[in-house]
């Protein structure tokens, strides 16, 4: 497990890229909206550093539709697939709600992903503040796991387990912060 | 893995719909908790949340303004007053951050303090609480004042006084909260260890998650509040 862990710090944007998905998924939720409006209001949100390209939208738009988690709703003269309107289906909405309920796998530079659940938790209506608390407990869960495995092992086992348990706690530092921060991100994100 | 001790057990000592307020500040505003015999469990939350003024009503220390705390089914606030002051010594031990030794006392005379409270002769009661102090690791600085010993060491004889008398209730806030991380983990093993061979519940407030990280689950204190984290996730 502390391998997996260790291994993890260099996973970072292949989560970021797991989530892209479903974050457009929730932004759908909030609406309808055309390929180009979706990029938009990606980037407004999460794309501060690396704004995502109108064909990671389409790949990703494409497997949507094609596993029925959106639908096209329309399309505007001119072609060309930024013209589509997407909406999400029932089936989009049972996929997010899911994947909002599912604690992510505690590992390092976790914050992104995380990031993403709790905006579209707040944009879309959802407790974020249950989301927080059900990944502080998956969090706590390791951690006691790495406990453990500390108290029974030799000084080698206890320095890995202590680097673990030190990303750990600074991960549930943030939860914890974000968590008395979350009625002022969400004033700040409606705006 | 997380097996909790008796998951089906009732509860040692339980509190429902507490309330307690400072004034106009409310500490406690409707917390609910429950422990097993035997069972570790953390109570987390940021600092102001309640986290000790609940430990002070759940041992008995402080009355809350409304709601119960029940000990092996007994209504705390129904025993007269010198009842529940025995109960407290017999079944209760407290470590707190710092500041419990007595300064003018040596160590081995802080940790047989307890037992000589309950009439137990000086020789024999320092032959125990030497045994304790072996056991926590601090056997050396057994004839030293509090004042002449570290954080650290003061903690492990704090630990040794709490535990000398086999209390069914371990009441401990903040225990590691003086102290640096390695002196700490120290003390979080040496204090976990020790409950755990005796059979002490164990109330562990901190807002620390890796000392939480050895209790059996968590409690969080929001706002007065207290949340069972066991039905999350
Ligand atoms: N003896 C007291 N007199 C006045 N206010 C108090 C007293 N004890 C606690 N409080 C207040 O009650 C609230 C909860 O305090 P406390 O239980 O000590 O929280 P925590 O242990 O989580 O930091 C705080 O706002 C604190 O200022
Ligand atoms: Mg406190």
């Amino acid at each position: 497990m502390h391998a997996d862990y260790a291994r993890g710090v260099y996973a970072a944007c292949i989560v970021l890229a797991m989530s892209i998905s479903h974050t457009l998924l929730g932004l759908l939720q909030a609406g309808p909206r055309h390929g180009y409006d979706l990029k938009r209001a990606f980037d407004a949100h999460f794309g501060q550093d690396r704004p995502l390209h109108y064909g990671q939208v389409y790949s990703t738009m494409s497997r949507l539709l094609k596993n029925g988690l959106v639908e096209v709703e329309g399309r505007e003269p001119g072609g060309g697939p930024e013209r589509k309107r997407y909406a999400i289906t029932d089936a989009g909405v049972t996929d997010l709600d899911d994947w909002l309920g599912r604690p992510e796998k505690p590992e390092p530079y976790l914050q992104s992903v995380l990031y993403a659940k709790v905006v579209i938790s707040l944009l879309t209506g959802r407790d974020a503040s249950a989301l927080l608390d059900t990944q502080r407990a998956e969090h706590l869960r390791l951690m006691r796991e790495l406990t453990r495995r500390k108290i029974g092992g030799d000084l080698a086992d206890q320095l890995v387990c202590d680097h673990a348990l030190f990303h750990l706690e600074a991960d549930l530092r943030w939860l914890e912060l974000t968590t008395a921060r979350l009625d002022r991100l969400a004033s700040e994100i409606h705006t | 893995m997380n097996e909790e001790p008796g998951a089906d057990a009732p509860a040692l000592l339980a509190a429902t719909e507490l309330h307690k307020s400072y004034g106009a500040t409310p500490a406690l505003a409707g917390a609910d908790f429950a422990i097993r015999a035997g069972e570790v469990v953390a109570v987390m939350g940021p600092s102001g949340s309640g986290k000790s003024t609940l430990l002070h009503c759940l041992a008995g220390i402080v009355p809350p303004d409304s709601g119960s705390v029940r000990y092996q089914g007994r209504e705390l606030s129904s025993l007269p007053d010198a009842e529940r002051s025995a109960l407290r010594r017999a079944d209760f031990g407290f470590v707190f951050q710092f500041g419990q030794l007595v300064p003018e006392l040596t160590c081995v005379e802080n940790v047989a303090l307890p037992l000589r409270l309950t009439g137990i002769a000086r020789r024999a009661a320092e032959a125990r609480a030497a045994e304790w102090l072996e056991r926590l690791e601090v056997a050396d600085v057994r004839h030293h004042r509090p004042g002449q010993i570290s954080g650290g060491q003061g903690q492990r004889v704090a630990v040794a006084r709490a535990l000398v008398n086999n209390p069914r209730v371990l009441f401990a806030d903040e225990p590691t909260g003086a102290l640096d991380s390695l002196n700490g983990e120290r003390v979080m093993q040496l204090l976990v260890a020790a409950a755990r061979d005796t059979g002490a519940a164990v109330v562990l407030v901190t807002h620390e998650s890796r000392v939480a990280a050895y209790s059996d689950r968590e409690v969080v204190v929001r706002d007065g509040r207290a949340r069972d984290m066991a039905g999350v996730a």
